[in-house]
């Protein structure tokens, strides 16, 4: 880490940073006394909030001067069969709270998650979840370890502000096959004073969009055309073959292609500033935003680090979460991607964005139209 | 928002004015499946043409065309079925690429190019003792009839640009009713013309190329450029393909809502 990081680090938060390890000096005497194993020994506020289904993310305050609390989440795991494509393709789907990516998580730097992590009896698998945002045990996955017909309560303090991914990972095959079947979601850890740019200053955002993206692999029959199962069960061993090729058949925002698109669109107006939080829990993506642009860009997610500025494409790298803010100027449709465009379009990964507004001729303006091709003078 | 629905008029009365003479057609010697024609009588239509259109550069709303239609028309009652089509396959007249066999012989043929569509219809042209072909842009409005559509440009001020891409998006994804699957034929009913299926979810080819249009402030109008490479398709909404593409996709740069399947019929040419 550079110097000047450091700087802006203790100035913007009093915070020590050293060797990339973050921690609170006032919440330090918790850390080395032995944890509490009930949430309300902590003593502190507890707030229950209900998540909400992405790209929609629970209402929560981006900077905040309470004391740390505890934000408490429930999550039911939903086994079932979803349709991922237009053709009427079915997935037998593996859910964190029925959707495709799981709910998004807010807490602040400091807060400590306590998430009800529900197994429904109707279920068939066990099932866990892995915190990329928390530490130790496996993430959490060492803990959380449920069968169909129980409940486990998980409590983990939110050290380091950035967005994270969290999945499922019961371990062996299991771990990749519950993931690319839709066992993924993000945790957003804001810092206590909310987003800044590289020099410290505040920065906000009208409205958020979290983008879960997915590889899917759907068996195919013999003629070529993708095989449907009745169960989980029966979808394994075809589907972790098709998993080996490393190629999937679908590449999707939001759990199908046209989540994302039409009546579904992401919506904006000109003069608002978007946070985009896009996730990828199994492979890299390239998210760009056509006739936009990253205006802050936290590549890998970290908010302790500086913000890219106008960028023009970014790199998600397979099992992390990364944010964009953009503050829209022109009025239209935008299409948002990732810039692999054979799985833009053939496989799925595209959403819209429907800005309302007044055109401003200055930005862009089309001087002379289509037409014949001018004669050049001589 | 709200958005005018392009209009088509039809009128009928003059309908009557000149009674369809065409001698009827002897029966195609082969063993080739005659598809059920409809004869619409001779007429006129006005109606929103294909084409971009402007005015001193910008591009304005599509001005209205009466387009008569002297002798009339005959058109297929439904789109070429995969049974139909699959006879010019093993014929070796249509590529096998767009179909391994009548899978659901009653359906409507997918995923077919203009040029797989031509290549049936010069096939089935020398299968029969008369000459079909694509329908133009216009023959296929006035046999659509009230299911014509357009392409719902919708009425905007023409100086911002984006008003139109998002009237237009509003109004391409407005209708959500019917899922992408193919139906077998006359699952969508008839319209007032008897044809099956002309507002489905397969879109049909036309023969039309794509024209950019020029108004004059006298009001003339003048092509200023065509591109062959690209045709017509009509159906739910008009949309304008290249000619060797078989399923159009959602993506890039193109946000309008894609054909969810194209497919075609023809009319008796002459």
């Amino acid at each position: 880490m550079t110097s000047p990081m450091i700087a802006f680090a203790l100035k913007a938060r009093t915070i020590v940073i050293t060797r990339g390890t973050v921690i609170i000096g006032a919440a330090f005497a918790t850390l080395v006394a032995p944890l509490p194993t009930q949430a309300n020994e902590l003593a502190l506020k507890r707030e229950q909030v209900e998540l909400v289904a992405p790209p929609f993310v629970h209402p929560h305050e981006q900077a905040t001067e309470e004391k740390p609390k505890i934000v408490a989440f429930r999550m039911d795991i939903q086994e079932k069969e979803i349709v991922i494509d237009d053709q009427g393709t079915k997935l037998q789907a593996m859910t964190f709270n029925g959707s495709i990516p799981g709910p998004m998580v807010v807490v602040h730097e400091g807060d400590y998650v306590e998430l009800t992590l529900v197994n429904p009896t109707t279920n068939t698998l066990p099932h866990n979840i892995d915190f990329h945002a928390a530490t130790g045990g496996l993430g959490g996955g060492a803990l959380t370890l449920i069968n169909p017909g129980e409940q486990v309560v998980l409590r983990w303090k939110a050290t380091r502000p950035g967005v994270f991914v969290y999945h499922c990972a019961p371990g062996g095959l299991m771990t990749p096959w519950h993931v690319v079947s839709g066992m993924s979601g993000a945790v957003m850890v804001l810092p206590r004073d909310g987003l800044k740019d590289r020099d410290g200053r505040p920065l906000h955002y009208d409205r958020i969009y979290y983008i879960g993206e997915n590889d899917f692999y759907v068996p195919r029959d013999e003629k070529g055309k993708f095989k449907s199962y009745e169960s989980l069960a029966e979808a394994y061993a075809d589907t972790a073959k098709v998993m080996q090729t490393l190629t999937p058949t679908h590449v999707v925002f939001n759990g199908r292609v046209g989540a994302l698109t039409g009546k579904a669109a992401l919506t904006a107006n000109v003069g608002e500033t978007v946070l985009i939080v896009h996730s990828q829990a199994n492979r890299d993506s390239r998210p760009h935003l056509i006739g936009g642009h990253g205006d802050y860009v936290w590549e890998t997610g970290k908010f302790s680090n500086r913000p890219e500025t106008d960028l023009e494409t970014w790199l998600i790298r397979g099992g992390s979460a990364g944010a964009a803010l953009y503050t829209f100027r022109q009025p239209g449709i935008y299409v948002y991607l990732t810039h692999n465009l054979i799985e833009a379009v053939q496989l799925g990964a595209t959403a819209h964005f429907k800005v309302e507004g007044k055109w401003d001729d200055d930005l862009m303006k089309q001087v002379g139209p289509p037409g014949p091709i001018a004669a050049t003078s001589k | 928002m709200l958005i005018p629905k392009p209009t088509l008029f039809i009128a009928a009365a003059i309908a009557t004015l000149v009674a369809y003479s065409a001698p009827r057609l002897a029966k195609p010697s082969t063993e080739t499946i005659e598809p059920e024609m409809i004869t619409l009588q001779a007429g006129q239509m006005t109606y929103p043409p294909a084409g971009e259109f402007t005015r001193s550069g910008n591009p304005i709303n599509t001005p209205l065309k009466t387009v008569h239609f002297a002798r009339g028309l005959q058109i297929m009652k439904h789109q070429v079925t995969q049974a139909e089509y699959w006879k010019c396959v093993e014929d070796k007249g249509c590529p096998s690429a767009v179909l391994h066999g009548p899978a659901s012989p009653d359906a409507p043929v997918v995923g077919v190019s203009w040029r797989d569509a031509e290549a049936y219809a010069i096939w089935y042209s020398g299968k029969a003792t008369r000459r079909y072909r694509l329908p133009t842009d216009g023959e296929w409005a006035f046999a659509a009839g009230s299911q014509f559509r357009s392409e719902g440009w919708p009425d905007v001020n023409s100086s911002d640009p984006a008003q139109r891409w998002l009237a237009r998006y509003e109004s391409e994804f407005a209708d959500d009713s019917i899922d992408n699957v193919p139906r077998p034929t006359g699952s969508f009913g008839a319209n007032e013309n008897g044809l099956l299926d002309v507002a489905s979810n397969v879109w049909e080819w036309t023969d039309s190329c794509f024209v950019r249009i020029g108004i004059r402030d006298s009001g003339e109008q003048t092509i200023t450029s065509t591109n062959c490479g690209v045709r017509v398709v009509e159906g739910r909404h008009r949309t304008y393909v290249t000619d060797f593409i078989r399923d159009v996709r959602l993506g890039g740069c193109a946000v309008g809502k894609p054909p969810a399947n194209l497919g075609f019929r023809l009319v008796r040419g002459d």
